[in-house]
């Protein structure tokens, strides 16, 4: 079986139909104030929002803050979750990567960064998506896909996504003309999506 | 009156407003393209679905799980005690005659878009005419006074989301009036502040837009000689100078 062509799938995420569809039941009953089912998702969804919140804030101690943030914001705006338009855990992630770079880009953040700039562009280690996702069967997913992109796309997408810089920062990171990176994110993504076999 | 259209290479970016969608599922747009996009959001399906799809797959790189700490858990528990749940979105109201229209012309294409920005701009002058053409007897506001100047100079900055900002200059009047149509709301805890500056490159406050779509501001201090007036995005309550690079700028060369 060749690792690098996954098998398309339509489970949402990485979670099964029926884990999906749990998680999309335990949002809606959160949005009427039911605070089991939030408990209950928490206790699913908490390991991979706070992994998301480390990996882009590296700070310990604000990554559970941003956490905290996360979840808060959910309980707060579950009604706005539509399963129509997506899962349930992207949703969730969704809310979480938002705040993890908010956070980032906080004034005080943002003068710590510009000393680094170079430092990190130096440090970036381009396997490192493809390193640290090993157990799972979803990991493996993710890894083949992500060999489906060019060297250019991955990196842009990491550094958008994990390094929480803007599409302008990750073109001067990576040396691309202004107005470029947004494109290499953006069809990187759309081959992700294809190869994974979510959204459409 | 003299119309300068400053649609320039920087304005050109936003011309691809669409090839956003990929950064802005990854959260890669800095707070000002974030508020173009997401008001483009609202008129365009293609690009909703597109975000949707992306989003889906972006989630697919966050496979790290990293277990928090108890505490958090029941920190967590605690703090939606005092949160309450905002209601569901009700259903949209139906599709108005006005917006399938509009829709129509902005998938037209470039004359016609034209042709509706002069229409806009019609409008707008009819609007401010309104108040005073009635009763002769009002004196005229400072903003009014530039706005009808025989001196008046019209500098446009045209937005791919629809929306525009514009300038006019008085010399003789020695003040400047900036116009916004359809503008995006300044991100939170940011004001849109107005610059302007002299011949001697000194850039001076010229005051704060109103949080509003369409404004019509009177510039703050002497514009009888600016060469220049820009738009930048500020913390609440504006800066001494510019913090950032601006949103629009206008260079007053009549
Ligand atoms: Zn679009």
């Amino acid at each position: 079986m060749d690792p690098g062509v996954p098998a398309p799938s339509g489970s949402p995420s990485g979670a099964s139909a029926g884990a999906a569809a749990e998680l999309a039941e335990l949002l809606r009953r959160s949005a009427r104030g039911d605070r089991d089912a939030f408990a209950s998702l928490y206790d699913a969804m908490a390991a991979r929002v706070h992994g998301l919140a480390v990996r882009v804030v590296r700070d310990p101690a604000q990554a559970e803050e941003v956490t905290q943030e996360a979840f808060l914001e959910i309980w707060r705006t579950a009604s706005r979750f539509d399963a129509d338009r997506g899962s349930a855990v992207s949703w969730v992630l969704t809310i979480a990567h938002r705040k993890a770079v908010d956070r980032v880009r906080s004034a005080e953040a943002a003068s710590r960064r510009e000393s680094t700039y170079h430092q990190q562009n130096q440090s970036i280690d381009h396997d490192s998506t493809a390193d640290a996702a090993q157990a799972s069967l979803e990991a493996r997913r993710v890894r083949a896909a992500l060999t489906q992109l060019t060297d250019v796309q991955r990196e842009a997408i990491e550094l958008a996504y994990f390094g929480g810089y803007t599409h302008t920062e990750v073109a001067a990171l990576l040396d691309l003309p202004v107005g470029t990176a947004k494109t290499r994110i953006r069809d990187g993504l759309i081959r992700l999506r294809d190869t994974i076999g979510v959204g459409r | 009156m003299t119309d300068h259209d400053q649609t320039n290479e920087t304005r050109q970016e936003w011309n691809d407003v669409h090839a956003l969608s990929g950064a802005y599922a990854v959260d890669a747009l800095d707070d000002l393209e974030r508020a173009r996009f997401e008001s483009h959001l609202r008129n365009c399906p293609d690009c909703r679905e597109e975000v949707d799809g992306l989003r889906e797959a972006a989630a697919f790189l966050a496979v790290d799980p990293v277990e928090p700490p108890a505490r958090l858990r029941a920190d967590i528990l605690a703090g939606i005690e005092a949160i309450r749940p905002l209601p569901p979105v009700v259903a949209p109201e139906p599709q108005s005659e006005p917006d399938d229209g509009r829709r129509r012309w902005l998938t037209t294409g470039a004359p016609l878009l034209v042709a509706a920005a002069l229409v806009l701009v019609a409008l707008a002058t009819t609007a401010w005419l309104r108040p005073w053409a009635d009763d002769e007897s009002t004196p005229l506001t400072a903003t009014e006074r530039v706005l009808t100047a025989d001196d008046a100079d019209r500098f446009v900055q045209r937005f791919d989301d629809g929306s525009r900002a514009t300038v006019v200059v008085s010399r003789s009047e020695g003040r400047a009036v900036v116009l916004t149509e359809d503008m995006a709301p300044a991100p939170e805890g940011k004001d849109y502040q107005l610059w302007l500056q002299d011949p001697s490159g000194d850039i001076d406050p010229a005051g704060l837009m109103p949080d509003q779509a369409d404004a019509t501001v009177l510039l703050e201090g002497d514009a009888s000689d600016a060469t220049w007036a820009g738009i930048t995005v500020e913390p609440d309550g504006g800066s001494p100078q510019p913090t950032t690079d601006p949103i629009a700028e206008f260079v007053l060369d009549a």
